[in-house]
């Protein structure tokens, strides 16, 4: 059976930055909480989906909030365990384990955390196979799975138990509370069975994370490429290789949207690709033609590191890689694209997967 | 007429410059640094004196870029005996204090940490009401233990009442002992300013011991008028005896030093600064005549900082840079003969092709002797040249912040291997006394104040909260010694914070000047 151990942890948290498709918070402190947990309570063991029982009971936990307040006000530890022991409480029934909701830098550290302390495991599946901003944007959600019964703990002891009518009523109450406990907060959220977990998450995400952590890892120890080996790993699309040059930024509704315009260099020299975010890398556009949309992953990474670069980290001169990963076969649904497809985000755009776009640029 | 003496520190030597008030370098002089640091300063400043032959009670500012500090962390030698105290719970408890430090430090300062209620949201808003019971009774445990403070509360860069109302409690029952509040020493991110509040606690002593042995050396040369400046690592200055209570801001003021005497020589306020050693090449930002800072943490010592860092970025090229043909494909480096160049380049008689031997080659530099480098195949040399050029205009490239051409300022030993055109580069200087120019760098610098919120813009605008700001900045820098005729904005940014409805926004201002009177 795996364990995840400290050396698993660090490339867990490379791999899970580069799905993060540059948003979802630099790991620093989630990564140093997970680490500290598994040097005091040992490895935690990452179960495969197939081994859960249908009837167990699983809590996904995860860190709500502004990334830049988590690394000023550190949580306190207990936050997460009010939120799963109020919840375990409602609901009336032990919890099974524990699963990351996103594939990012902050939330894949979280669940890790988690499962080390409460001596519970991890299971290796998620609910995005990548990071998105807002709580529907989940698989669980394609598959009318509830988002509450769920709980908002902060660090001062104050818990808030959510019970709504729809997953959206989730966000917008979650959101503004989140406001008023400070701005960073831990989350109990989609409780659901084994046979959920089955039938809606993303599998292997954790599996996945960490084997492009190590590839990355290797690679820049052993003197090779680490972004040919990060294209090895992922299968993913050499989208654009260039140079950025103007990084605009807004915020509207408390979301950094933005764009980046990136200068081809070696073989995209003379082409542009405009990328455009919102937290998130959304589109990809190369010489006026689409190259890549959400659902599907948009990752930027430094052109020499394999360093996964965060919309907040884009700065003019950076040599970038842009890599296209197809997302999960669960986002290409019809209602997959509703919830976080291009025209969700306000791109007058067609979903079209990631490895038609290509062919089609080309 | 009156006088400036500027001093610094380097790793292989100390500079000494004296200038006129008009800013006219009267003398300059080269020694070597000391294991000590401080003889090799002592001997510095008495040959400058004796060349300058003036009168040494007309010297009325001394200015001196010292490496005592980062030295001490280093080889974790003669640290202070540290109390940390961070103001948060119940937040932050799941980290706690000097967290991934190397042992031998934590052991050196002697880790005494305590987490008491306390710290603010990122609104201002209290976590909890600090619990001033629970550090007079800490301050008692203190009493006689250790030899320095170190207070940190959570976001006291938007509020700092916890941490101040910490200090005069803890003041009022240990007495006089030396306490570093984190709000002064750096911006958001709570353990990377923590880090850095408690290497400044722990530098408290050796700061003290260093300023004094300065003070009483300029006193023994007859240098008794002069006010004494240390530099810090943003180019601008701090009085001594401030000084004493910040020394980390001292760390890495060599390199801004050698930027800032660059654009001082060149009179170039914006543009780019290349510094070619032996073995490497810095590249730095000069933006209105100040460095540009590192946004990334830094280490110090094995610790992460956010603590403010000139940006620079290093290439593996120098002046004894070896150059070779690998499958017909020319290599610049990595390696080089280092210091070995004046026994193993072609031109000196050796038998290694570097950098140096390509510039004597095209009849770019003349050094050595210059017959001696025919062997070279001009083809393979014009080449090799090229992927120099090539090398030096990516670094460039990836320091700028825009595509506008900018000027580059050539500094340094090895710097006679960079001649031509670059691209994004509108002009090439080469400024005289490049050899000293981190001694004039000390010599020339200023005084500054900053400003490091989180503004919300729902009750007012983003030019209102940026506004607000630069007054704070400006006030501050004249609070430091700056004549406010003087006073300017150099430094500015905001970002906005993600994920959070209420548009709050970071805005970070610097504001200096120049020197009163």
């Amino acid at each position: 059976m795996p364990y995840i151990d400290a050396q698993m942890v660090e490339d867990i948290a490379i791999g899970a930055a580069f799905l993060g498709t540059g948003g979802g918070g630099d790991p620093y402190v989630g990564k140093l909480m997970a680490l500290q947990a598994i040097e005091k309570y040992g490895p935690v063991e990452l179960l495969d989906v197939e081994q859960i029982p249908d009837d167990a009971q699983i809590v996904p936990a995860a860190m709500m909030g502004a990334p830049t307040v988590l690394v000023e006000k550190i949580p306190s530890g207990e936050e997460v365990f009010r939120a799963f022991n109020m919840l375990k409480e409602y609901l009336g029934k032990e919890i099974y384990a524990t699963i990351p909701i996103e594939a990012g830098g902050v939330n894949s550290m979280i669940p890790i955390a988690v499962a080390a302390t409460q001596q519970l495991p991890l299971i290796d599946a998620d609910g995005m196979g990548r990071a998105f901003p807002e709580l529907q944007m989940v698989t669980y959600h394609l598959y009318g799975i509830s988002a509450t019964p769920m709980v908002i703990a902060d660090e001062k002891g104050n818990t808030i138990l959510l019970n709504t009518i729809d997953n959206f009523w989730t966000e917008n109450l979650a959101r503004n509370a989140t406001v008023v406990m400070g701005g960073s907060v831990m989350i109990a959220i989609y409780p659901m069975t084994g046979k959920d977990v089955k039938k809606a998450g993303i599998r292997n995400i954790v599996t996945y994370s960490a084997e492009i952590g190590k590839a990355i890892r290797l690679a820049r120890q052993n003197d090779q490429n680490p972004v040919a080996a990060l294209i090895k790993v992922t299968g993913g699309y050499p989208l654009f290789k260039g140079k950025i040059g103007d990084v605009i930024r807004r915020t509207t509704g408390g979301f950094v949207r933005g764009q980046a315009i990136i200068a081809g260099i070696d073989e995209f020299r003379g082409s542009k690709l405009e990328l455009h975010f919102q937290n998130e890398n959304l589109i990809a556009i190369q010489d006026g033609k689409v190259a890549a949309t959400v659902p599907d992953l948009i990752c930027t990474v430094d052109a020499e590191t394999a360093i996964p670069i965060t919309t907040e980290g884009l700065r003019y001169g950076q040599r970038v890689v842009v890599v296209g990963i197809p997302c999960d076969e669960k986002w290409r649904t019809p209602k997959g694209i509703e919830t976080v497809g291009p025209r969700y985000f306000g791109y007058d755009v067609d979903y079209i997967p990631v490895e038609k776009r290509v062919k089609e640029v080309r | 007429m009156s006088y400036r003496l500027g001093i610094d520190v380097g790793g292989t030597n100390t500079d000494a410059v004296i200038i006129d008030e008009n800013l006219n370098l009267v003398a300059k002089v080269k020694t070597p640094t000391t294991q000590d640091v401080s003889s090799g300063i002592f001997t510095a400043m008495r040959t400058v004196l004796e060349e300058a032959a003036i009168p040494p009670e007309k010297i009325s500012y001394t200015m001196l870029g010292t490496t005592h500090c980062t030295n001490a962390i280093v080889e974790r030698k003669r640290l202070c005996r540290v109390a940390v105290i961070r103001l948060a719970k119940p937040a932050t408890q799941s980290i706690e204090p000097t967290t991934g430090w190397p042992p031998e430090l934590k052991e050196a300062i002697g880790s005494r940490y305590y987490l008491v209620e306390g710290g603010h949201e990122f609104d201002g808003r209290e976590i909890s009401p600090l619990n001033e019971e629970e550090i007079r009774k800490i301050a008692q445990e203190l009493k006689g233990k250790v030899d320095s403070i170190a207070i940190i509360s959570v976001f006291s860069p938007i509020n700092a009442e916890h941490e101040k109302r910490a200090g005069e409690i803890i003041k009022s029952e240990m007495g006089a002992i030396p306490i570093t509040y984190s709000h002064e020493i750096g911006s958001i991110g709570l353990l990377e300013r923590e880090n850095a509040t408690i290497l400044n606690a722990a530098l408290i002593n050796i700061a003290r011991n260093t300023a004094n042995s300065f003070v009483d050396a300029l006193k023994k040369e007859g240098v008794t008028n002069a006010t004494v400046y240390i530099c810090q690592n943003d180019g601008t200055l701090m009085a001594v005896d401030y000084a004493v209570n910040y020394p980390i801001l001292t760390i890495a003021c060599g390199p801004t030093n050698s930027i800032r005497g660059a654009s001082f020589l060149s009179n170039v306020e914006n543009g780019i600064v290349l510094d070619v050693g032996g073995t490497t090449s810095d590249v730095g930002v000069i933006t209105n005549s100040f460095p540009r800072e590192s946004s990334l943490a830094v280490e110090i010592g094995g610790v992460r900082t956010n603590f403010r860092m000139p940006d620079l970025v290093s290439i593996g090229l120098g002046g004894g840079t070896i150059i070779r043909e690998d499958n017909g494909e020319i290599k610049i480096g990595p390696d080089s003969v280092g210091y070995r160049i004046t026994e193993e380049a072609l031109v000196f008689g050796g038998s290694t092709i570097t950098a140096t031997d390509i510039a004597v080659r095209l009849g770019l530099a003349d050094i050595g002797d210059k017959e001696k480098v025919n062997c070279i195949d001009m083809e393979f040399a014009r080449r090799a040249h090229e992927k120099i050029m090539t090398m030096v205009a990516e670094a460039i490239d990836k320091m700028k912040v825009s595509k506008d051409p900018l000027p580059l300022i050539l500094v340094g030993g090895g710097s006679i291997i960079i001649n031509g055109t670059l691209e994004g580069v509108s002009e090439i200087h080469r400024p005289d006394n490049f050899d000293v120019a981190n001694a004039l760098g000390a010599a020339i610098a200023q005084v500054s104040g900053e400003v490091d919120k989180i503004y919300s813009l729902s009750d007012m605008t983003r030019e209102q909260a940026m506004d607000d700001a630069r007054k704070l900045a400006k006030e501050e820098a004249i609070r430091a010694g700056a004549n406010p005729d003087t006073v300017t904005i150099v430094q500015q940014e905001d970002v906005p914070l993600a994920y959070l409805p209420g548009n709050a926004t970071r805005i970070r201002v610097k504001a200096a000047g120049s020197l009163s009177r």
